[in-house]
């Protein structure tokens, strides 16, 4: 039994990253605007946070940097795409090949560096309870923030008024600026979520997860984290559910080499993707109920009538 | 409400005397709007009264909209003022008009189809108030004015009329002083029309000002007590809608005389040219009706009218005769001069000689970027024999697009350019013009008229009346009830995907129509009442 607490702190690792990208841009989707972009947002989040925690040995400011490394990133984005209108699929493409190369060549000078990993909660007696006590009690800050962001984002778009009218933006933007909401201003502060969250999830990376800087590190995760927002179909709930059955997926490749199932590497690590693809030609089957989740006006541009 | 303060000194007691003493609930004063390319509104002034049904009257582009926008906060007027009670105001937004007591309900709702009517009417407010508390007003209001709403179900599932419903508990909730409604009548069905004026009645009597616009001049001239009359963004004229007849404002509107379309000596008709037959059909859309076996015969100089609520299936019965939504199993539901067609792609059915003009006109009816003569080209390439050898012909295909621009007045600066740069009523005499001149044995046709306006309206009816008398079997798609009995011959009405047996106009009322668009079936002759309550589905009929 000794193999449970490592598996499940590698799930909650591999997942987290996933859970808070995903958490930002299923707001974003929300309000209406498909950013592209979370894999670029992820690295430059995750080269921000390395490198400022690297230079100040602050974690915390580290932390501070992503989120605003990842929001500036979403700004360029929103800019474009919401004030100039320019197409969101081309300009989202655009903005994760930016942060590829933009984290990259941030990042040269940082490649070989060491930090501290972030610390896990540590609570006198709690946190030694056997099983219990590390997997729940002995995390860091942003697996807590993650989950805690996760609900917040639900109660918010379920009970609050101002969840409602971002839901209504996406909905139909047009109703919503005839009734006198501001669309543009409510989907830029969506965007600015979306970016914040990828920061995170690319500090929680390069901070905590692999506590350093390689280049293309997300490896992918941002296009995972888009995929499980339509694998949740717009719910918050299902999030959580998804991007652990995600983070599940993409760890069970070390544990069945560590357990001797010999399964080639490339197999299981392309098991994530192809989960993807089969979640989302089953969930698009059924239009109807993808429909009632799904933000009609996803990805239109918005110009007021005259 | 303002009116209180006001001292009539005239000894009448009347609400009329009181009307015109005060200050009135809204002037307006000097309006000018202009958009570049356009001015919309110039130098617009007008008034109304609390307790006042005041209607603006104009065709599209007139500058009514602009004019709504402008009292509602959306837009701000370039110059001139808005006097509110008596002082200036300055509305910044919706939400600064609906503080001052401003409602309107949206010509094309503004509502959220996802979402609960409570939600919805909870979008609306200025004030964020308990969901719970909301929901009690809204049962208060609901029962006061006899609009009967469910605040949990999902817009989706509503009827067109039902959504409005909405709209205007979302204004009256506000406790309005001045009501707009814009062209709020279009989609109702003349029961629905019927109760709603009773509800503006009953709101004008307790001394809310309501401002009233459509085109619909027979409803203005029941409901309203004053009108003005704006054309080419200018009030050119204003008058007391009680005296005119509808004829006489509608020439105020268009600024000429109006021709009723001449519908020839007594028509005879041929052999059935267009067939349908059991037709039952799933809806692949997500808020979509299912047809259930529609039949109708459509004979060579036949003018047949489909009438009924939008939403109906109306849309999926275009789609099913053009051809845009195949049936491989069923060939025979639809048949073209005798030819099973129901398998057929819509090229292969224009191949035996049938057209079809869709409601919308940009994206559907016409390729917006493209030029007037690609357009053309586009649907009548193999009839007008456009292409060689797999080629554009460049000559025949300019040469047809300049003869649809000449036969039907289409106001361009000529074939080269791009058919969303026409106005809608422009493109819609172009895209109504290529399917004529194809000479077309079958003509189905969506919503001909649909915010066309009145001069070009009457255009494309004479045009519709002339294919007929030629030989043709027209099948007209309409919500517009004036149009069906102006023009068809028959008519059927599609309520909840089923339609009812045709019937010639000569012997059917507009109340009966109006009945059957509520959803009441096996109106057929002299059933009783009891039998037309059986209804199916959901949707029970307002009468």
């Amino acid at each position: 039994m000794e193999w449970i607490v490592p598996f499940f702190l590698t799930v909650i690792t591999a997942s987290t990253p996933l859970l808070l990208a995903a958490t930002g841009e299923l707001v974003t989707e929300k309000s209406g605007v498909l950013n592209l972009g979370v894999e670029g947002m992820m690295l430059v989040g995750a080269i921000a946070g390395f490198a400022v925690t690297a230079s100040s040995g602050s974690a915390g400011l580290g932390i501070i940097a992503a989120v605003i490394a990842g929001t500036l990133m979403s700004l360029i984005f929103a800019f474009l795409t919401l004030t100039l209108m320019a197409n969101q699929v081309a300009t989202g493409l655009a903005l994760t090949i930016f942060g590829v190369g933009f984290s990259a060549l941030v990042g040269s000078g940082f490649v070989g560096f060491a930090i501290d990993p972030l610390p896990g909660l540590s609570i006198p007696g709690i946190s030694a309870i056997p099983i219990i006590g590390p997997i729940l009690f002995g995390q860091d800050f942003l697996v807590y923030l993650s989950i805690v962001a996760v609900i917040g984002v639900g109660w918010f778009l379920a009970r609050s008024r101002a969840g409602l009218v971002l839901k209504a933006v996406g909905d139909s933007h047009h109703s919503a600026h005839a009734i006198g909401y501001s669309v543009i201003k409510i989907r830029y502060l969506a965007t600015m979520f979306g970016g914040a969250m990828a920061g995170l999830g690319g500090a929680y990376l390069s901070l905590s997860y692999t506590p350093m800087w390689a280049e293309n590190m997300t490896a992918g995760r941002g296009w995972i984290a888009l995929a499980l927002v339509v694998f949740a179909t717009w719910r918050p709930g299902r999030l959580v559910a998804g991007a652990y059955m995600f983070g599940l997926i993409s760890v069970m490749q070390l544990h069945a080499q560590g357990a001797g199932i010999h399964v080639p590497s490339q197999f299981m690590s392309m098991l994530p993707y192809l989960a993807t693809v089969i979640v989302l030609v089953i969930i698009s089957s059924d239009r109807a109920k993808i429909r009632l989740n799904a933000p009609a006006c996803i990805g239109q541009a918005f110009r007021a009538a005259q | 409400m303002g009116v209180a303060t006001v001292t009539s000194t005239t000894g009448d007691a009347g609400t009329e005397a009181i009307k015109g003493a005060g200050p009135a609930q809204l002037e307006v004063r000097g309006v000018t709007k202009a958009f570049p390319g356009c001015l919309a509104n110039d130098d617009i002034s007008f008034r109304i009264e609390p307790g006042e049904i005041h209607a603006l009257l104009g065709e599209n582009g007139a500058g009514k909209s602009t004019l709504v926008k402008i009292i509602y906060g959306v837009l701000q007027a370039d110059q001139g003022e808005l006097i509110w009670e008596g002082a200036p105001v300055t509305i910044q937004s919706p939400h600064d008009a609906r503080e001052m007591g401003i409602g309107l309900v949206f010509q094309h709702f503004s509502l959220f189809e996802t979402m609960t009517v409570l939600e919805n009417i909870a979008l609306a407010m200025n004030d964020v108030r308990d969901m719970d508390a909301l929901r009690k007003q809204v049962e208060e209001v609901e029962k006061t004015y006899g609009l009967p709403l469910d605040p949990d179900r999902h817009v989706y599932t509503l009827s067109v009329g039902e959504r409005q419903r909405i709209e205007i508990v979302r204004c009256l909730l506000q406790n309005p002083k001045l009501l707009i409604l814009d062209e709020p009548t279009s989609v109702l069905t003349p029961q629905e029309v019927e109760k709603l004026f009773e509800t503006l009645r009953r709101l004008a009597d307790e001394g809310c000002a309501i401002l009233y616009i459509s085109h619909k001049l027979h409803e203005v001239k029941a409901l309203c007590q004053k009108a003005t009359v704006l054309r080419g963004g200018k009030v050119v004229g204003g008058c007391d809608p009680r005296e005119e007849t509808a004829k006489s404002m509608a020439e105020m509107m268009i600024g000429q005389k109006l021709t009723a379309p001449d519908r020839g000596e007594s028509r005879t008709f041929g052999d059935v040219r267009l067939d349908v037959s059991n037709l039952s059909l799933l809806s692949d859309e997500q808020f979509g009706t299912h047809l259930k076996d529609i039949n109708l015969e459509v004979r060579g100089g036949e003018i047949m009218g489909v009438a009924g609520v939008a939403g109906n299936g109306q849309n999926e019965l275009f789609r099913a005769l053009a051809g845009e939504t195949e049936q491989e199993a069923a060939p025979d539901t639809i048949k073209i001069d005798g030819k099973s067609v129901a398998h057929f792609g819509p090229r292969r059915r224009r191949r035996l000689g049938a057209t079809f003009v869709p409601e919308e006109r940009n994206g559907h009816g016409a390729v917006p970027d493209m030029s007037l003569s690609e357009n053309g080209f586009l649907t009548a390439f193999r009839r007008m024999a456009l292409s060689a050898k797999g080629l554009i012909r460049e000559m025949p295909t300019k040469s047809f697009a300049d003869n649809i621009i000449k036969t039907f007045d289409v106001r361009t600066t000529g074939t080269g350019a791009e058919a969303g740069s026409l106005s809608g009523g422009n493109l819609q005499k172009f895209i109504v013009g290529r399917e004529i001149l194809q000479d077309p044995g079958v003509l189905v046709i969506s919503q001909p008229t649909w915010g066309v306006d009145a001069g070009a309206a009457s255009a494309i009816h004479q045009a519709l009346l002339d294919l007929a008398a030629k030989g043709t079997a027209v099948l007209v798609i309409s919500q517009d009830l004036d149009e069906i009995f102006a023009i068809c011959d028959s008519v059927v009405v599609m309520a909840e995907g089923k339609m009812s047996k045709p019937r010639p106009m000569a012997d059917v009322s507009i109340e009966e129509i109006g009945l059957l668009m509520g959803g009441l079936h096996d109106l057929e002759g002299d059933v009783t009442p009891a039998n037309n309550l059986e209804v199916e589905g959901g949707r029970v009929g307002q009468a």
